[in-house]
C-alpha cells in the first residue's frame, strides 16, 4: 500500500503532463524500484559467477589412479539476463575389476559430452530455445549413456559417478555408488546431497550395524549399484534450488572416508579459495593415511 | 553381448536347426532350435548358450564347471515346474544346454505387458507353484538344492498357466575385488546372501521380493536393498487382500528365523489366503475397516444452495464463502452453518472466493469480477471482462489478477477497481493466477504457461502439449501445474526451463497442493498421486472411482480431496492409506478447505458439508 502510493507519486512527478489525478494508470510496483533501502550485503563478484576449484591424489597406498573428475565452468552475460551453466562430475572407478580406470573415465567423458550436446550448445544458438526434455530427463539419460558405454566397452566393469548440474538457480545432482556431494553454507551446516548406494550405508539405514560398525565393517566397499553394474539400472537423480550462497562439494570416498564432515568444513571455512581449500583436503587425506584415490572438487556458488 | 549370435538356419551338432533367438543372457543367447532327428514332427528345443570369454585360465574353468553343474543338476530333477534336459556339449569356447521347449512367456515380460495390476487370484496360483518346487529342491537328497536366483525373468508361465523355473545356472562369476562385488540379482537376494550364508531361507526372501514385485509394479532392483518394508503393498494396490499382504512380508523378513521356516509352510499360508478370500475379486478400494468408518462420518451441518457447487470455498474469521451455479456467493456462519447472507450475480460462479481487506473477490459467468462487503454482502465495485470469468482471483501489492475467457490476464487495482494493465494471453485463462517475486504465473487454454512482470511484459512462456486449466504454484524458486496433456510439470520460476515432468494416467486440471517437499495432485484417471519434489518420481497413488478435478488440501497429517465419484476422501498423507470417506450425492468438481479442525467441501448435489478433520 505504501509503496503504491510511493510509485503512484513518483510517476507523478515524472510525467508531469499526465491530465486528471483518475486516469493516471496504476501496476504494480516491483520491489527492486522501491524507495526502501536494501540491506547491505558483503561484496560479490559482479556477473555472478562459479568460482571451482578442484584437486586428486592416488593417495599413500595405491599405485595408479581410478578416479576420473571433470569441470566446466562457463558464465554467459547479456543484456537480457545472465546464465549460469556448470557441470561437475565425479566417478570412481571400481577395483578389483578390470580396468576401474577405463570405466570412470569412460563415465566422465560419456555423461559430459552428452549434457554439453543436449543442454549446452542450444544455449549458445543464436536464438536459444530451452530444449524439450527437462534437466532431469537430460541428466538420466547422460548417466544411461555412460552406463551402455561402461558395459559395451568395459563389460563386467563399473564405477560410481556424482554429478552436478548447475543452470541458472537450478542444481542437479545425478549419482551411483558411494562418492558424494555435499552442501556447505556459509561457516556453518555441511549436508550430504547423496546418498552411498553401499551395502553397510544401507545396513545402518536398517539399524543393523552403528556407523562406527560400519567405518570398519569388512563389506564396506560393497556397493549396491554402480554405472555398468545390473540391469534394469537407475541413478538417483534430483533438482533443488541453489542455495543463496555456500559451495558445493563433490568427492570421491577416499576423501569423506577418512577426513570427517566437520573437518572438511573447516578446511573449506579456512582456506582463502576454493583451490586452496581442495589441496588441503587432499593433503588432509594423505595425512590420514591416503588409502584410496582422492578426488575434490569445490564450487563456490554464486550470490 | 559378447560374442556373436548365432544366425538362424545354423545346425548344431548336426541336430539342432536354429530358429530364433529367445532370450539374451550375459554369457550369451537363448534359442528356439528344432529337432532334427524327429524329422517327421516338429519338436522344439530350447538351447542356451554360453560363451566363454574370460582370459584368465582359472575364471574360464571356473565359468565351465559351472555350466557343467547346471547341465548335471537339471538331469538328476524331475518336476513339472522344471525344465527337462536332453544333451550338453562344448564347441570351442561355446558351451550348449539341450533344454526342453517352453512355450510361454517369463513372467517379467508379462509384467511389463499388462496394464495395471495382475489380479491377485493369479498371483496366488502361481506363487503357491512356486512353493512346491521350491519344496523340491530344498528336500533334494542328498544334498538340498538352493536355487538362489528367484525373479520374475527366471520364471516362465506356459501356455496352460503353470510356472516352470528356468536358468539353473549359478554360473555367477565372482572376481574377488577390494571393492564393488555384486552378487546374485540384486533387490530380490535377501540380506544373509551378502555375508554369503544363503541357505533354503534365501529362496523365500527371493520368492517374497518376486511377488512383491508382481502385486506393486515397483522393481526392487530401482530400490535401496531390503527396502520392501518401506513399500506396503494395498497403498500402491488396493485390490489385494490383507492376508496377501501379510504372507508376502512375512517372507521378506530381515531375520531368516522370522520367515516362514519352509516352502511348504509358505505354500499353506498361501492356501489359507485362498480360502478366506474365497479367490472372489477382492473388494474395489477401500478396506473393511474404512468402509465401516464411512457410516460413522457424519457432517457437523450441512447448507443447501439452489444449483451445483462446481467451485472451492473460502473461509475468513468465522465465515464460509462459496460460490454456486444458482449464481450467488454465498456467506455461511461456519460453526453451525447459518445462512449469513447470499449475493447475486448474473452468471453461475466457479470461481474461488479470495477475502481480502473486508471484501469477497470472485468472478462470475456474467463476465465480471465482482467485490463485495465480506460482512453485509454488498456491492463495493465490479469490474467487466469481455467473458465469463472462470479463474479465481489472485491478489497482490493492492492488485487483483484474474483470467477470462476473453483471453486476457486482467490486473486491476484495489482500490479504485480500475485496470491497471490486461494482456492478451491468446486464448481463455482459466488458470488462477499466482504472483510470487514480482512475476504473475497463469495458464491458458492454448496451453502455455505465462510468466509476466509487474508491466505486463512476457519474462517467458512454456508450450505444454494442451490446454492448463490447472493454476501453476510457485514453491520454492520452482512452478507446477498440469495440464491436459497429462503431466505435471516442474519449471524453473525464473527461466521457464522444464526441470521435471512427470506423467499422469490421464489428463488433469487440478491445481498441485504442496507439503513436506512432496506434490499431491489429482487426474482424470481418478487417482490421487504424491510426487516427491526432487525427483520427480511418484511415491504413492491412491484410487478413486472417477476423475478427481479438484485439487487435494493437506490438514495435519490428513490429505482431503474430493471426486467425481461423489466422495470427500480422507488419507494419510505420507502413504495414501485411506482413512475415511464422506459420500455425497453428486459429483465433487471443487478443492476443500480445512480450517481449526473442520473441513468444508461444496458437492454438485447443491450442499456446503462441514466434517470433523
Amino acid at each position: 500500500m505504501k509503496r503504491f502510493i510511493e510509485k503512484f507519486r513518483n510517476e507523478k512527478i515524472r510525467n508531469p503532463k499526465q491530465p486528471a489525478y483518475e486516469e493516471i494508470p496504476t501496476r504494480p510496483i516491483p520491489r527492486e524500484s522501491s524507495l526502501t533501502q536494501q540491506e547491505p550485503s558483503p561484496p560479490q563478484p559482479e556477473p555472478p559467477q562459479l568460482i571451482v576449484g578442484c584437486a586428486q591424489s592416488a593417495g599413500k597406498q595405491r599405485d595408479h589412479n581410478e578416479d576420473a573428475l571433470f569441470t566446466l565452468t562457463t558464465t554467459l552475460v547479456n543484456d537480457y539476463n545472465d546464465i549460469t551453466f556448470g557441470l561437475y562430475i565425479v566417478a570412481d572407478g571400481m577395483g578389483g575389476h578390470q580396468h576401474g580406470e577405463v570405466a570412470s573415465s569412460i563415465a566422465i567423458r560419456t555423461m559430459a559430452s552428452s549434457i554439453v550436446r543436449k543442454l549446452y550448445t542450444p544455449l549458445l544458438s543464436p536464438k536459444p530455445n530451452p530444449p524439450e526434455e527437462s534437466l532431469l530427463e537430460i541428466m538420466q539419460e547422460g548417466v544411461q549413456e555412460a552406463h551402455r558405454a561402461i558395459t559395451k566397452q568395459v563389460p563386467g566393469g563399473g564405477t560410481t559417478l556424482t554429478a552436478a548440474l548447475i543452470l541458472g538457480n537450478q542444481m542437479t545432482i545425478a549419482h551411483v555408488g558411494d562418492s558424494r556431494a555435499y552442501l556447505i553454507e556459509n561457516g556453518s551446516q555441511i549436508e550430504a546431497l547423496t546418498r552411498d548406494h553401499s551395502l553397510v550405508n544401507r545396513l545402518v539405514e536398517l539399524g543393523q550395524i552403528t556407523t562406527d560398525e560400519a567405518a570398519v565393517h569388512p563389506q564396506r566397499n560393497v556397493l549396491y549399484r554402480a554405472l555398468g553394474q545390473g540391469e534394469p539400472f537407475d541413478a538417483d537423480i534430483n533438482s533443488i534450488q541453489m542455495p543463496e550462497s555456500g559451495y558445493l562439494l563433490l568427492c570421491s570416498d577416499g576423501l569423506w572416508s577418512v577426513v570427517n564432515e566437520s573437518e572438511l568444513q573447516r578446511l573449506v571455512k579456512e582456506s582463502s579459495s576454493p583451490e586452496e581449500a581442495c589441496q588441503r583436503m587432499v593433503e588432509a587425506a594423505n595425512a590420514a593415511g591416503g588409502p584410496d584415490n582422492i578426488s575434490a572438487i569445490l564450487i563456490r556458488l554464486p550470490g | 553381448m559378447p560374442g556373436q549370435q548365432l544366425e538362424p538356419g545354423i545346425s548344431l551338432a548336426n541336430r539342432y536347426l536354429i530358429q530364433e533367438v529367445i532370450g539374451v543372457g550375459g554369457m550369451g543367447a537363448v534359442y528356439r532350435a528344432r529337432d532334427l532327428h524327429f524329422p517327421n514332427v516338429v519338436k522344439l528345443v530350447a538351447v542356451k548358450e554360453m560363451i566363454n570369454q574370460a582370459r584368465d585360465p582359472l575364471v574360464r574353468s571356473t565359468i565351465v564347471r559351472n555350466f557343467e553343474r547346471e547341465a548335471n543338476l537339471l538331469a538328476t530333477l524331475d518336476h513339472p515346474s522344471i525344465p527337462r534336459i536332453y544333451d550338453y556339449f562344448s564347441h570351442n569356447e561355446r558351451s550348449y544346454l539341450i533344454l526342453e521347449f517352453i512355450n510361454g512367456k517369463d513372467l517379467e515380460a508379462i509384467l511389463n505387458e499388462t496394464y495395471g495390476f495382475i489380479p491377485q487370484e493369479k498371483i496366488v496360483y502361481w506363487t503357491v507353484e512356486l512353493c512346491d518346487v521350491l519344496h523340491y529342491l530344498h528336500s533334494h537328497k542328498p544334498e538340498p538344492i538352493i536355487f538362489r536366483d528367484m525373479k520374475p525373468s527366471n520364471v516362465m508361465i506356459n501356455q496352460r498357466d503353470h510356472v516352470i523355473l528356468i536358468d539353473f545356472g549359478i554360473a555367477k562369476t565372482f572376481q574377488a575385488g577390494q571393492r564393488g562385488t555384486m552378487i546374485g540379482t540384486e533387490g530380490y537376494s535377501p540380506p544373509e546372501q551378502y555375508r554369503g550364508e544363503a541357505g533354503h531361507l534365501a529362496d523365500i526372501y527371493a520368492l517374497g521380493a518376486t511377488i512383491h514385485h508382481l502385486l506393486t509394479k515397483r522393481d526392487p532392483r530401482l530400490e535401496p536393498p531390503f527396502s520392501f518394508g518401506e513399500r506396503p503393498i494395498i497403498p500402491i494396490n488396493p485390490s489385494v487382500s490383507p492376508e496377501m499382504e501379510k504372507v508376502v512380508f512375512r517372507s521378506l523378513q530381515y531375520n531368516p528365523q522370522d520367515r516362514y521356516s519352509t516352502a511348504l509352510e509358505m505354500k499353506d499360508a498361501l492356501l489359507a489366503v485362498i480360502k478366506k478370500t474365497g479367490m472372489l475379486p477382492p473388494e474395489p478400494a477401500g478396506s473393511p475397516a474404512a468402509v465401516s468408518a464411512q457410516q460413522v462420518i457424519k457432517p457437523l451441518w450441512e447448507f443447501a444452495c439452489e444449483d451445483e457447487i462446481r467451485g472451492s470455498p473460502a473461509f475468513s474469521s468465522g465465515t464460509v464463502y462459496v460460490g454456486s451455479y444458482d449464481n450467488n456467493m454465498y456467506a455461511v456462519k461456519s460453526s453451525n452453518g447459518d445462512f449469513l447472507w447470499k449475493y447475486p450475480t448474473d452468471g453461475g460462479i466457479v470461481s474461488k472466493p479470495v477475502v481480502y481487506d473486508g471484501n469477497i473477490y470472485f468472478g462470475s459467468e456474467d463476465r465480471r469480477l465482482h467485490v463485495i462487503n465480506a460482512r453485509l454482502g454488498q456491492i463495493n465495485w465490479t469490474y467487466y471482462t469481455d467473458g465469463p470469468v472462470r479463474s479465481s482471483p489472485c491478489i497482490a501489492e493492492s492488485h487483483v489478477f484474474i483470467g477470462s475467457d476473453d483471453g486476457n490476464m486482467h490486473a486491476v487495482n484495489t482500490l479504485s477497481g480500475r485496470r491497471a494493465w490486461q494482456l492478451d494471453a491468446g486464448a481463455p485463462v482459466r488458470s488462477t493466477p499466482m504472483v510470487e517475486h514480482e512475476y504473475v504465473y497463469f495458464g491458458t487454454e492454448a496451453g502455455e504457461l505465462y510468466c509476466v512482470d509487474f508491466s505486463s511484459k512476457v519474462r517467458w512462456r512454456y508450450k505444454a502439449k494442451r490446454a492448463i486449466t490447472s493454476s501453476p504454484v510457485v514453491h520454492k524458486g520452482n512452478v507446477y501445474f498440469t495440464s491436459m496433456d497429462a503431466t505435471l510439470y516442474a519449471l524453473d520460476a525464473k527461466t521457464g526451463w522444464v526441470v521435471w515432468r512427470y506423467r499422469l494416467g490421464k489428463a488433469s486440471i487440478s491445481t498441485p497442493c504442496i507439503a513436506e517437499d512432496t506434490i499431491f495432485i489429482g487426474a482424470a484417471d481418478g487417482k490421487i498421486t504424491a510426487v516427491d519434489i526432487r525427483t520427480g518420481k511418484d511415491i504413492w497413488s491412491f484410487a478413486t472411482e472417477h476423475q478427481v478435478t479438484g485439487s487435494p488440501a493437506i490438514y495435519a497429517d490428513s490429505l482431503y480431496c474430493g471426486s467425481v465419484d461423489g466422495h470427500l476422501y480422507c488419507l494419510e498423507y505420507r502413504t495414501g492409506r485411506l482413512r475415511w470417506k464422506f459420500r455425497t450425492n453428486g459429483p465433487i468438481t471443487g478443492t476443500p478447505i480445512a480450517v481449526d479442525g473442520v473441513v468444508y467441501i461444496g458437492s454438485n448435489d447443491h450442499r456446503l458439508y462441514a466434517l470433523s478433520a
